[in-house]
């Protein structure tokens, strides 16, 4: 590696701009004649809409307009919709409802926005949505999953009788009850996963521009995926073709998901930009996050994992109920099914598994992927099954792992993944030393001594990332391909800018990829631009979310660098009369192997673009791209230790340390990796502790619509994190990396529960484990 | 309507708001200094802070006619000659910004902190006074260990000049 090549720590190259205030977010965007848009939202969680009067609204200060849904189902714009297509267990396809951008007939949670007013000023806006008056006739409203599904309920929409959406299975039924009948021992176990609000800092945002004269339109959102928010608009809202839609996701403050699908908002932004002849500029405010964004999380499953007399798995049967919200989002119906059952073998060999998902309907707002979608549910319910049934079989926890680890690889599971590489015992021992494992037990006697309870608990995840290949998860009901693609333009002074299908949202894109060109190439990474986020400028590209950057979107790079290498070395070769088998390219030169003859990269780029002394039939210029479709997903794994005091007499819980032991395969960047990991672990240890979503099951009012009410992770909730990485590369792409994004949220929640109830001695806890919580679990259980 | 001047990054600079309009907005719609970040409306998340005649200040918080008259520093005023100052410099080097959304308040706030506190800061203090700004990403570790680095750089310097 050179100073900024692969595995260098290189200092962000995108930081100067965010530190001094020089950050391009879709809220600084400015244009001449913009106004802004408010939208007024439902009160209800369930209401009929009798009638909108936007009389007195239209006749306030600064009104431009007050549009609704009417005018927008009669404009042709179409339903939101669910991009990946499951089918029940019956064979028959998920009942999804209509959900309109701005509703018509139906409200179905509070939030549910029914008009948008456009004027010259927020605060005038807003004074006019308040003036705006919608008649509603409220109806009877259901917000919890397991209760939405019995009779006499409240029904969401017509399409999904009971409203379930879909009742699906994974894995081999006879086998596992088979095996559960035959067992020696069965733990069983109720796991809830509770309600999540993501809580990216920057609040969404949209900037809608409709161009008269030419009929186009330009969009500035708050996207992971801002070509897929130009397909889905196009293909599926109406909102315009492709060619006349221009979409742009600037600087993006986080996602963590929740900025992957594309909401009512901008497409409400872009059709009154058109119906109102003005750019329209709408920016969330935090109340309104908390009830629209999607949510994450919100299982309640049932486990049993069945053990022979010598502790070995011999199957695992899950029976979970998924909360989807009130409308089905973008990609939610793939979150409980083939991004969670899938990874419910975990880090284990287990001959048998079966799983039964059923998806719900309820009076709350959609509920989608959020950072680990899927994995840290299946995480939560497998470490937590793991922790009991050590407890009730009398081994340590450690002990229970290693018995069941899988050991070589490729590994095939009963429910689809295949392992390519992995080494779980390396990530467990490593783990185990950092957090001194072995002297617990005297830490433990002290804090009896000081009056606390100290407790300690593991976790071993697997995760898949880089969902592939596209035939694969096309095949599985996704909607679209998973690859991605990357342009690699050589200026003619030899400075390169590489276009990238991937997002970054905080991920370090600029400086990571850069330094592939770097280590490539030799250049510095100051004379590398990467540029994403703008449909006029990257031609397709599946943007950034499940961890997919480095083992997706930097493979297309690596690739097309192989590209642009191969042409590099005829130039030179041919510049210096050489083999062209014989170039090699370092520290900036194109070199005759062997030989004092070099060209330096930028004469050769020269050469490439005068075009004077090119090889016979070779092109000039030096530009190419590359889609790149991975053959397999990447299974980033590892072993969180968490050790915890609590206080008997107050239910406070201190974490004493957090150890990451993970392994990510090659790694790009160190700094930027760590960084990942330290975030992960915040939001899962924000679930274990502080976080959840409550609605007031009576009406459906939102109870956590504010950081007052929502208890976001602060600086001093949190340690400083023990962070370590192991290398099993992973085989299946050309740069052996497997991804890092989501890990830490994925696997901490449950070494933190399982902390807990072992200070306490009382296994039944459940998230968020609030002092309230632990202290009543604590007492219960003397 | 209000017509009022205020000092901001060392220019005197004047607009005409809505009584209602909260500085931050002034900052960022009258002034076109969009470094100033909006992540809530309830004064919890710390983005919006800047430098008051001294303090530092949550801009959500205070109507901009309240800040008639006073010396602002925002994030865009930290930075002289092109230099980073040292707190930013610090939250580079320890890559204690992730999205940078609440970086220009995590700045402000941390050169606050470190004027009242100098190199005397250690970490559990660092993330008692970020009680009031919330970061998504970085889980603040990074963030930490950036303020620390800053006030033992800063405190350095400080004794070196005495």
């Amino acid at each position: 590696m050179g100073v900024e090549g692969i595995g260098a720590r290189v200092a962000r190259k995108e930081d100067k701009r965010f530190l001094t205030g020089k950050g391009r977010y879709t809220d600084d965007m400015s244009v001449p004649g913009m106004k802004y848009a408010v939208f007024v939202r439902s009160p209800h969680a369930h209401a009929k809409i009798k009638s909108i009067d936007a009389t007195a609204a239209k006749a306030m200060p600064g009104v431009i307009d007050v549009l609704d849904g009417k005018q927008l189902t009669a404009d042709g714009i179409g339903n939101l919709i669910c991009g990946w297509m499951i089918h029940s267990k019956d064979g028959s396809p998920m009942r999804m409802g209509a959900w309109r951008p701005l509703a018509d007939e139906t409200v179905r949670y509070v939030g549910d926005a029914v008009a948008v007013v456009v004027a010259d000023s927020v605060n005038e806006a807003r004074d006019a949505a308040e003036a705006v008056i919608v008649d509603y006739d409220p109806l009877p409203v259901v917000t919890d999953p397991v209760k939405a599904l019995a009779d006499g309920q409240p029904q969401l929409h017509p399409e999904a009788p009971n409203n379930m959406i879909f009742d699906w299975e994974l894995g081999d039924a006879a086998a596992t009850d088979a095996a559960i009948a035959a067992a020696a021992h069965v733990t069983e176990v109720k796991i809830l996963n509770n309600r999540l609000s993501p809580n990216a800092m920057e609040p969404r945002a949209a900037l809608g521009i409709y161009d008269s004269g030419d009929d186009h339109y330009t969009c500035y959102t708050t996207s992971q995926n801002p070509h897929l928010a130009r397909l889905v608009m196009s293909a599926f809202y109406n909102v315009a073709p492709e060619n006349k839609l221009r979409v742009i996701a600037p600087d993006v403050g986080g996602g963590f998901g929740s900025k992957i699908y594309i909401y009512p908002e901008e497409i409400v932004c872009l059709w009154a930009s058109k119906r109102t002849g003005v750019p329209v500029k709408w920016t969330c405010d935090r109340t309104e996050a908390f009830l629209t964004d999607a949510h994450g999380r919100d299982h309640v499953s049932t486990v049993k994992m069945a053990f022979d007399s010598a502790n070995k798995i011999t199957a695992l049967k899950v029976d979970t109920i998924a909360n989807l919200g009130a409308y089905m989002s973008l990609f939610s119906s793939c979150v409980p099914t083939y991004l969670y059952a899938t990874l419910l073998s975990g880090q284990y060999d287990i001959p048998a598994i079966h799983a039964n998902v059923r998806t719900v309907y309820t009076n709350t707002a959609p509920v989608d992927a959020y950072r680990g979608a899927g994995r840290p549910e299946a995480t939560y319910l497998l470490e937590r099954t793991m922790e009991t049934a050590a407890r009730e079989l009398g081994l340590s926890p450690a002990e229970l792992r290693r018995i069941n680890f899988i050991r070589s690889f490729p590994h095939q599971t009963p429910v689809i993944m295949n392992y390519d590489a992995g080494d779980y015992e390396a990530s467990l021992n490593a783990a185990m030393a950092a957090a001194d494992w072995d002297g617990f037990a005297a830490r433990k006697e002290e804090a009896e001594r000081r009056g606390m309870k100290r407790g300690i608990g593991m976790s071993c995840y697997i995760e898949a990332c880089g969902l592939a290949p596209s035939s694969a998860v096309g095949s599985l009901g996704a909607g679209v391909g998973l690859w991605e693609s990357a342009e690699v333009r050589v200026n003619a002074v030899g400075t390169i800018e590489v276009m990238t299908g991937s997002h970054s949202h905080g991920q370090g894109h600029e400086t990571t990829f850069a330094q592939l060109v770097a280590d490539r190439f030799g250049v510095p990474i100051d004379s590398v631009n990467i540029v994403h986020g703008d449909t006029d400028k990257v031609q397709m590209g599946m943007g950034t979310y499940g961890s997919r950057s480095g083992a997706v979107g930097m493979s297309a790079v690596a690739k097309a660098l192989d590209k642009v290498e191969a042409k590099a070395k005829k130039i030179a070769a041919h510049l210096m009369e050489a083999d062209e088998s014989d170039i090699v390219i370092e520290n900036g030169e194109l070199k005759v192997a062997g030989t004092d003859k070099s060209v330096p990269w930028f004469q050769m780029a020269l050469a490439a673009y005068t075009a004077h002394n090119l090889p016979a039939g070779m092109e000039p210029g030096l530009k190419e791209g590359a889609f790149y479709d991975p053959s397999n997903f990447t299974f980033p794994a590892g072993c969180y230790i968490c050790e915890v005091e609590v206080d008997p007499d107050t239910g406070q819980t201190e974490i004493i340390q957090f150890v990451a032991a993970d392994d990510f395969g090659n790694i790009i960047n160190p700094m930027i990796v760590e960084g990942q990991v330290h975030g992960g672990l915040a939001q899962g240890i924000g679930q274990a502790l502080l976080e959840g979503v409550h609605y007031d099951p009576e009406n459906g009012q939102l109870l956590t619509a504010s950081y007052m009410d929502y208890a976001m992770p602060r600086a001093d909730d949190l340690p400083s994190f023990k962070v370590s990485t192991s290398n099993t590369p992973c085989p299946n792409n050309p740069l052996g990396v497997k991804g890092c994004g989501e890990a830490g949220a994925i696997g901490s929640p449950p070494a933190l529960i399982n902390a807990i109830t072992d200070a306490i001695g009382n296994n039944a806890l459940t998230m968020p484990a609030t002092p309230e919580k632990v202290w009543a679990a604590a007492h219960a259980a003397n | 309507m209000a017509k009022i001047t205020m000092t901001v990054n060392g220019r005197q600079v004047s607009g005409t708001c809505d009584d209602r309009t909260l500085l931050v907005h002034f900052i960022r719609e009258n002034l076109g200094l969009t470094g100033t970040h909006v992540g809530c409306e309830t004064s919890q998340c710390g983005a919006c802070v800047i430098h008051m005649d001294g303090l530092s200040v949550k801009s959500c918080s205070i109507l901009a006619v309240q800040a008639a008259g006073s010396s602002i520093t925002t994030i865009e005023g930290l930075a002289k000659d092109g230099e980073l100052h040292p707190v930013q410099a610090a939250f580079k080097a320890h890559h204690g910004l992730q999205c940078g959304f609440c970086t220009p308040g995590m700045v402000m706030t941390a050169v606050d902190m470190i004027a009242r506190h100098g190199s005397n800061l250690d970490e559990a203090t660092v993330r008692a006074e970020l009680e009031g700004n919330i970061c998504r990403c970085t889980g603040y570790h990074n963030i930490v260990k950036a303020i620390l680095a800053a006030a033992g750089e800063m405190g350095g310097v400080r004794q070196a000049a005495e």
